[in-house]
């Protein structure tokens, strides 16, 4: 019964998201108020029913139903409970489900959170996101549908969830990933919503820039959470893989980042409107085509759900209709919007325009690497793998070119910087950076690569400038540095929190990259080996046996300059119920190194294979990422975006006096 | 909940593999980094967009063993890699080939980015010429004297109305 | 404002192109990989018999219009073709064997216990035939021509379909025996 209610439920959401979508659009231009204000509440059912249609299949799932087809290819009796409930988005229906819910959890966020707005936007708004929940409902109903029974014949017990995703990391990652992948709609409504009204100002910009900032916190999150989920999951010391799935999740990563620096310049300058709405219509089309790529089976990938070409063709179908009709209305509607102001050629508005090219550029060379596979097979033109060699040769120079302008950018004047005011921070600056740059490496002990060496004084370049901005501007304050820092926005605060993420993380994925050890060995009893500086002796193997299964476990010990620093237990475990052979690493984990140990067969004459690994600061990769997202919310939290309604009736801007 | 903050830490610690670990044992560091560089460039034709360091495959194991069997033979990397592409075509190598057919990947970007600056370069220029033209002229004769008798008018009206 | 139109309509047109790309690429298989191998003559190698560990052959002994294929006693789906390849072999097709990271007692076992359609049976131990035929797993069959060049090679397991599909055309084409014969003895 409840799995009916289920499928009742998001059918019903569909029907609303209809209503939602038509009515509140056709009000818009038609400006009638009782249509328009159709809006809000539909958006709250809509979310209302999908909630319940979600509960309904978590339910199944917690309550062992396999009659329901979906949970008895992915659950098991003996699955405990919080993957039963992660396993709800472990394969493709339920994850459409939760990608819907997400929707419509933003759609009900928009709603709730704009009452701002004026009616004739808010009503467009949403009634674009209820356009693109008709959509993905649609495919959900007609192709993907999770409540499918197996009546009146049913398995005893379920297939299981895949043990690789018998995880954490299938608890938070995907959900996290949604959530920005699914929150970039919100900006695309917002420009497309603009477009057809017209207006495009400042306050359009100042509307659309949290709710971009927090899709992006949660994208960057998210990507963080895969990344470290595959590192240690997978087990290959790997944490990128230049995958096409991983790649569909960068791609609008890269354009949301291009997008939030341009809602910046729009909403203080009145300029660059038409990129940032292409930008918007961008961010959200990569979001979609990430999800065609994933489901289609068009491309291989590891990550990819069990492919279905007639799938592919609803989705390809969706994004058409979605980016297609959007595209359209901005070749038509885009001439009217008027730039409010102007700027020389050296000034923040063309940094920032910098900021968004590399952005771009990037995103470009991930979706031509991606998708040129396809385009040479088309044409006949043979088979080709696109891989890391592809993809660094691009993005390192990209991303370390973005480090140097992210420095110097937020020095600059709107309209008109004095290129000298920065010729001199600029020498000591480029000087000091390289100096530290080469202590740090000559400190390190490690190899000299120039890429390496290039990257490290691009970090301390942005470091550098960024403090020396902010004790500018907070020994400005008469009342000493404390309170000129108190006076700093929370909005600088967020963009130097943000950049200081950025630093951290191409930090890591330098050093990491460029100076990680990974050895297989063949090791006796007593022997050792250096790896990475450290002595890894192996002490033989035990046998052990766990609450469900049997194990060999090795011992190794890691001694630094004759002290101990630690001892891992790796393990080979078989499990009594699946009878597989599954190997437990062993990880000692660091802010400035990850130690890594994995136990492999036994080689016959007494000896064992052993994999070990040193990664120096792999940790900072995703360290850095956290720190970027939280300098996103600390952004997010200024008061200008919190602006009480009463303030905005005495500051005239309201409903009525801003209605087009 | 106990379960699953262990479950959390442990997962700090514990990693999950189903893989066998082969050795291969090289005396020259640079035959090894050779060795190394190619097992992460070479695909394993049979998998989900894995390389051959990361694979499970037979075909995978196959492979890495021939290439071990090169590099100790001291053949160059492009040897190697030519060596496997005779076998299993371009799709074995994540390091597509150069060539008439994949110029526009290899070379796209870079032409696109050069382009790209340009056209923003000249769009800015453009947009400050069209800006000057569009900038008021100065004020002929008459407009300044009206312009006078206004500020004048403005500063008795001030005069005027100010609360002495 | 005509110029503008036409530099806001681009996004449209890439989008456009790349839409179609993605139409058609959902027809084609990314899994599926051309062999190196067509046109080409069998890799030369000298190795021995599953049979009888003395007897060295080597690629000259492989004689077309002919089957080569590739299997192993650990690969499951070689013993679903197998009695395909047993009609064939019956049939008067002529078919070499390569035994692909194998055991030699388990091979012969094997060959005892479910018939031996095997003209030749090369032992391939290391599997480095395999490998430099680009085999990429097993059981693969190549169809070899007079002059011993490779017309064809399937991926999978030789049914009734595979033979009637894809390897009795290029059979016929290379000049293989007499139809009639063949035809009512391989579609049993």
């Amino acid at each position: 019964m409840i799995p009916e209610i289920g499928h009742f439920a998001v059918i019903i959401a569909w029907v609303v998201a209809m209503v939602q979508a038509v009515v509140p659009l056709v009000g818009a231009q038609q400006r009638s108020f009782r249509l328009m204000s159709i809006a809000r509440p539909a958006a709250y059912t809509q979310f209302l029913f999908l909630t319940i249609s979600f509960f309904a299949l978590s339910y199944s799932f917690a309550t062992n139903d396999f009659t329901v087809k979906y949970v008895a290819n992915h659950s098991n009796s003996y699955l405990p409970i919080y993957y039963k409930l992660s396993a709800v988005w472990g394969g493709h229906e339920g994850s459409l489900l939760l990608w819907a819910w997400v929707l419509g959890a933003w759609t009900a966020a928009v709603a709730r959170y704009s009452q701002a707005l004026p009616i004739t936007m808010i009503a467009r708004v949403l009634g674009i996101m209820g356009l693109i929940a008709t959509g993905f409902y649609a495919f959900l109903i007609l192709t993907s549908n999770p409540f499918e029974r197996y009546l009146p014949h049913f398995p005893v017990d379920g297939n299981d969830l895949n043990p690789l995703l018998q995880d954490f990391g299938l608890i938070v990652h995907p959900p996290m990933l949604y959530m920005g992948y699914v929150g970039f709609s919100v900006a695309f409504a917002f420009a497309v919503a603009g477009l057809l009204s017209g207006q495009l100002d400042s306050a359009w910009a100042r509307w659309s820039r949290p709710w971009t900032t927090i899709a992006w916190c949660f994208l960057t999150v998210g990507i963080a959470l895969g990344s470290w989920w595959a590192y240690y999951e997978l087990g290959w010391g790997g944490w990128w893989f230049w995958d096409p799935v991983e790649n569909a999740s960068l791609m609008p990563w890269l354009a949301g980042t291009a997008l939030m620096h341009s809602l910046a310049v729009t909403e203080k300058r009145g300029v660059f409107k038409a990129w940032t709405v292409l930008l918007a219509i961008l961010a959200f089309s990569l979001s979609l085509l990430g999800t065609f790529l994933v489901r289609s089976g068009v491309l291989t990938s590891v990550h990819a759900f069990a492919s279905d070409p007639s799938r592919g063709y609803f989705i390809l179908a969706l994004l058409s209709i979605v980016v297609g009709s959007s595209l359209m209305i901005f070749a038509f509607r885009a001439q009217v919007l008027k730039r409010e102001s102007n700027y020389q050629l050296v000034s923040r508005e063309v940094s920032l325009l910098g900021n968004n090219l590399l952005l771009i550029f990037a995103t470009g060379v991930v979706l031509t690497g991606t998708l040129f596979p396809i385009v040479m097979d088309v044409f006949d033109l043979g088979k080709v793998s696109i891989g890391a060699p592809y993809f660094n040769m691009y993005f390192v120079p990209a991303s370390i070119a973005m480090l140097f302008l992210m420095g110097i950018g937020p020095l600059m004047n709107w309209k008109k910087f004095r290129v000298a005011q920065l010729a001199k921070p600029s020498v000591i600056i480029g000087i000091a950076s390289v100096v530290l740059s080469a202590l740090f490496l000559v400190l390190s002990g490690w190899e000299f690569r120039w890429v390496v060496a290039v990257a490290v004084t691009s970090v301390f370049w942005l470091v550098l400038f960024s403090m020396w901005d902010m004790y500018n501007k907070m020994s400005n304050a008469k009342a000493g540095l404390w309170a000129g820092f108190q006076r700093l926005s929370l909005s600088y605060r967020g963009m130097l929190l943000a950049h200081l993420g950025v630093a951290m993380t191409v930090l890591g994925v330098a050093l990491v990259a460029n100076y990680d050890v990974e050895r297989d060995v063949r090791l006796n009893s007593g022997e050792s080996v250096n790896i990475g500086g450290y002595d890894f002796v192996f002490n033989g193997v035990k046998e052990i046996q766990g609450p469900n299964y049997n194990a060999t476990q090795g011992d190794v010990e890691v001694i630094l300059d004759g002290k101990s620093v630690t001892r891992l237990y790796p393990e080979k475990r078989i499990y009594f119920v699946q009878r597989n052979v599954m190997t437990e690493a062993a990880i000692y984990p660091g802010l400035f190194k990850d130690l890594y140990v994995a136990l492999g067969e036994p080689i016959g004459d007494g000896s064992w294979a052993v994999r070990i690994y040193y990664k120096p600061f792999m940790r900072w990769v995703w360290l850095g990422s956290l720190v970027m997202s939280l300098g996103g919310v600390v952004a997010m939290c200024d008061r200008r975006y919190r602006m009480k309604i009463k303030q905005r009736l005495m500051s005239g801007n309201t409903a009525v006096a801003s209605g087009d | 909940m106990t379960r699953l903050l262990v479950l959390v830490a442990s997962c700090f610690f514990c990693v999950n593999l189903s893989a066998t670990i082969l050795v291969y044992e090289f005396e020259d560091e640079d035959k090894r980094e050779q060795f190394d560089e190619l097992a992460q460039e070479l695909r394993c034709p049979k998998c989900q967009n894995q390389n051959i360091a990361d694979s499970d495959a037979g075909v995978a194991k196959l492979i890495k063993d021939r290439v071990y069997k090169l590099v100790k033979e001291g053949k160059t990397k492009q040897e190697i890699t030519d060596h496997m592409v005779d076998r299993y075509g371009d799709f074995v190598t994540y390091r597509p080939p150069v060539r008439k057919s994949t110029f526009l990947l290899w070379f796209g970007p870079v032409v696109f980015l050069v382009v790209a600056i340009i056209g923003l370069l000249i769009f800015i220029r453009a947009n400050n010429a069209k800006k000057e033209q569009r900038a008021p002229k100065a004020l002929s004769q008459e407009e300044q004297q009206k312009v006078q008798a206004l500020l004048k008018q403005y500063e008795s009206d001030k005069d005027q109305n100010s609360p002495n | 404002m005509k110029a503008r139109f036409i530099l806001f309509s681009v996004p449209l047109i890439l989008f456009v192109v790349m839409a179609y790309f993605l139409a058609t690429g959902l027809e084609h298989d990314p899994k599926e990989l051309p062999s190196m191998q067509l046109h080409n003559a069998v890799p030369p190698f000298e190795l021995t018999s599953v049979d009888d560990p003395s007897q060295i052959i080597t690629q000259a002994d492989f004689k077309g219009p002919a089957l080569i294929n590739l299997w192993a006693t650990w690969c499951p789906s070689c013993r679903i073709e197998h009695p395909v390849l047993n009609q064939l072999a019956k049939a008067g097709i002529t078919i070499y064997g390569i035994d692909h990271t194998d055991e030699r007692q388990a091979a012969q076992a094997y060959l005892k216990l479910h018939g031996n359609p095997y003209a030749l049976n090369v032992f391939d131990e290391e599997g480095e035939l395999g490998l430099d035929m680009g085999i990429t797993g097993a059981p693969e069959t190549f169809l070899i021509d007079a002059e011993g060049i490779v017309r064809c090679h399937h991926v999978g397991i030789v049914d009734e379909k595979a033979w009637r599909d894809v390897l009795w055309p290029v059979w016929l084409d290379v000049g293989g025996f007499d139809p009639t014969k063949s035809q009512s003895g391989a579609t049993q």
